[in-house]
């Protein structure tokens, strides 16, 4: 309990959460490692959990008919996993798989969800904070399909 | 001295002298990226800073500003350039110990100097990674005069990316911080996938204490400057290299004009609060 705390203290994901809200979120959390290869979660499970990565990477997959799967994005250390707990129908829209051994702090959301609904203060707070999350992560998507560094009509070269 | 060279020679600031191009170099499979190394004919040149450009004249043809992507002690200079338009594409097919029209170097600098002490963060989009080059260049040369230094590194695809030999020499002195991803992955890439501003948000930088410089697309620095804003790192101390075409590149014809600034003359190098206007998107 005592490291977990400490591990939520040293992230800036929780920054501003008071120490008993902390102390709150970090009983739902554990200790949970990946090989590589395994998978975190699959696409339509129920999602019942978050995790922080402490270290590894993980691919975050999606399976297009008669494609291949592929990895859409990759986070690592110190990077936020799963929203899908916040949002009924609660399942997860991806797999997501370690691509070398991770350590994550994994929190029973659904366990959360409910305490969540009892104390709407921390609700709010952690609210807050996955919403930035999801902004964060729909910007990025945004860019990524963008194709930004498509060639522009300038005869120039200063990087842009 | 050939009849061009000889054409070429003066020291006018719209006059480009002869420079020979002493090696060439794909960066790329296709050939589309590619680096010259170019020397003077003349033997003397003023030497470039971090961030500036220089106008090369393909005759016949027309000029390009191209920034200055190394700096070598023998007074070589290093253009990375990538084949879009009529002239840049000519110059893709010109071979070594060819010459070449070059005028300047113009421009602002990276502030490099002003990073030491502080952590520094460099963000590269795409063939932005070559004005920023040279800082890596100046920053491995005196190492210890800067606190962490992080290069978050986006391209394309993996194929895209450039300088491949040098990013491999980075990651094992572990100098620096190289984080390198692309917007999509290949069957074979076992790197990171997703942009370029994931790599700022994933922080290992005192913000606070923080030095940024950011160059590529402008919706790309644009989004990097927001991140590092959340990290903590002031927009004064968040600076970026703007992109237009040029044609005096002396602050003469306007061409260049963003705002009241030009930045041939102004630029290429901002603070970013100054291009923050010009940088205005919608927001989701
Ligand atoms: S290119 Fe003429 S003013 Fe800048």
């Amino acid at each position: 309990m005592r490291e977990l705390l400490e591990i939520l203290q040293g992230q800036s994901f929780f920054d501003g959460l008071t120490e008993a809200q902390l102390k709150l979120v970090a009983a739902f959390a554990a200790l949970r490692s990946f090989e590589a290869g395994r998978y975190l979660f699959r696409e339509h499970e129920p999602a019942d959990a978050f995790y922080l990565i402490r270290s590894g990477r993980v691919s975050l997959e999606s399976l297009l008919p008669g494609r291949q799967p592929g990895t859409f994005m990759t986070l690592g250390g110190g990077d936020m996993l799963g929203w899908s707990w916040l949002i009924p129908p609660y399942r997860w829209h991806y797999d997501a798989r370690a691509l070398e051994p991770v350590h994550t702090a994994h929190f029973d959301a659904a366990a959360l969800r409910e305490r969540m609904d009892h104390d709407p203060v921390l609700g709010y707070a952690l609210h807050k904070r996955f919403t930035m999350l999801i902004v964060e992560r729909l910007q990025a998507a945004r860019l990524q399909h963008l194709d930004i560094y498509a060639s522009g009509e300038g005869d120039v070269g200063l990087g842009g | 001295m050939s009849a061009l060279a000889a054409e070429l020679q003066g020291h006018e600031p719209m006059a480009p002298e002869p420079w020979r191009i002493l090696a060439v170099r794909r960066e790329v499979a296709d050939g589309e990226v590619f680096t010259w190394t170019l020397e003077p004919l003349s033997g003397r040149a003023a030497t470039a800073r971090p961030g500036q450009f220089n106008m090369l004249y393909l005759f016949g043809v027309g000029e390009v500003a191209i920034s200055v992507s190394a700096i070598e002690d023998d007074g070589a200079v290093v253009h990375t350039i990538r084949a879009v338009g009529s002239v840049t594409r000519a110059m893709q097919g010109l071979r070594t110990g060819e010459v070449v029209g070059v005028r300047g170097p113009f421009g602002t600098a990276w502030p490099v100097a002003d990073a030491k002490g502080r952590d520094l963060v460099l963000a590269a989009g795409g063939i932005g990674l070559a004005p920023l080059r040279p800082v890596v260049h100046a920053v491995l040369a005196r190492r210890q005069d800067f606190g962490r230094v992080l290069l978050c590194y986006g391209a394309r695809s993996p194929r895209d990316l450039i300088f491949r030999d040098e990013l491999d020499e980075w990651q094992v002195r572990r100098e620096l911080d190289l984080r390198v991803t692309v917007d999509r992955g290949t069957a074979d890439w076992k790197g990171d996938v997703g942009v370029v501003t994931q790599l700022i948000d994933r922080g290992g930088f005192d913000g606070r204490n923080a030095l940024a410089m950011v160059c590529g697309p402008e919706v790309m620095m644009r989004f990097s400057a927001l991140s590092l804003h959340r990290r903590g790192v002031a927009p004064e101390r968040t600076f970026v290299s703007m992109e237009r075409s040029m044609r005096c590149a002396l602050g003469f014809c306007g061409h260049c004009q963003i705002g009241p600034h030009f930045v041939c003359r102004d630029g290429p190098v901002f603070p970013y609060p100054v291009m923050e206007p010009a940088f205005r998107v919608n927001e989701l």
